[in-house]
């Protein structure tokens, strides 16, 4: 890829950021990459070293904050018009109730995934609660004079204690996973905001 | 390393490769790279965030036919990297008392 593509590229996938902002930034990686051909390399591998279009964009939105991003799409990009204000206004009867209801069935989704990991926590500390009975059955059984029953609380402890140690493994496996969901989501949304709108 | 820990020095490390002349965002990164992988992004960020808190200021020199930017470093920037300096001591004696016990317990 040459510069010409990797800054128009750059320049179509950022927009939606203040207009100063991304001439300040394209002028930054414009600067980069004619240091980086001064220093010997060609234009195809000084774009190179840059990394992809994609890659630079994920990394500007992961170091922009939320807020800012939200402040510039929020912005009307030209003047409202007279008829469009009173059907805003007079609209929001309707819109606003509904966007706050959007927000909040996607935020309680969000919230079950936690539920569901929580419960699963709380069943693993169940299944050790389970194991640390089963062992005082044992003594229990034998001061009765029951090896039988002995025999199973052992049988139950042991299975208690192996599904929580799985489980346990399992509910960390699952809780990384969610975080790193989170990110990736929490990314995917910023990277909505920007962009060329066909 | 640490992210948190990365992100701090990070600040530090920039400062550090313009105190003692005016330098370029790319010699920056030249300068760095032995020590840590810096992204154009993520100095970019770091620059934007000094120069609001006056720790540098940037000019445009024109070089080749083209403008590139020179980065100066101000007061505040230098007394930054004391600072640091004054932390690090402090942090080495930490360090010195974590390993001090890793040695008893052997």
């Amino acid at each position: 890829m040459n510069k010409e593509t990797f800054l128009t590229e750059l320049r179509a996938k950022l927009y939606g950021l203040p207009p100063e902002d991304i001439e300040e930034r394209l002028a930054f990686y414009n600067e980069m990459i004619n240091d980086r051909m001064e220093d010997g390399l060609t234009e195809e591998e000084a774009v190179g070293e840059i990394g992809s279009v994609d890659t630079v964009v994920e990394q500007i939105m992961a170091e922009i904050p939320f807020t800012a991003l939200v402040r510039t799409k929020v912005r009307p990009k030209r003047k409202l018009k007279a008829w469009e204000l009173v059907l805003l206004i007079c609209g929001a009867p309707v819109w606003f109730p509904l966007a706050i209801a959007a927000c909040a069935v996607a935020f309680s989704l969000y919230i079950v995934i936690w539920a569901v990991l929580i419960s699963l926590y709380a069943a693993d500390l169940s299944l050790t609660a389970g194991a640390i009975a089963s062992l005082a059955g044992i003594a229990v059984y034998l001061k009765a004079g029951n090896p039988a029953g002995a025999a199973f609380a052992i049988g139950a402890a042991a299975v208690c204690a192996g599904l929580a140690i799985l489980l346990f493994f399992a509910c960390i496996w699952l809780t990384q996973y969610v975080i790193y969901g989170t990110n990736r989501l929490m990314l995917s949304i910023k990277k909505s905001f920007v962009g060329k709108e066909d | 390393m640490d992210i948190q820990l990365k992100r701090g020095l990070l600040d530090i490390c920039v400062l550090a490769a313009i105190k003692n002349e005016d330098t370029y965002g790319y010699q920056i990164i030249k300068e760095l790279k032995p020590y840590l992988e810096l992204s154009e992004s993520t100095l970019y960020t770091i620059l934007k965030r000094l120069e609001a808190a006056d720790m540098l200021t940037v000019r445009s020199v024109e070089h080749d036919g083209r403008l590139r930017k020179y980065y100066h470093i101000k007061e505040p920037g230098l007394r930054r990297i004391e600072e640091f300096k004054a932390d690090w001591n402090e942090i080495l004696s930490i360090y010195e008392f974590i390993t001090r016990e890793d040695m008893n317990y052997e």
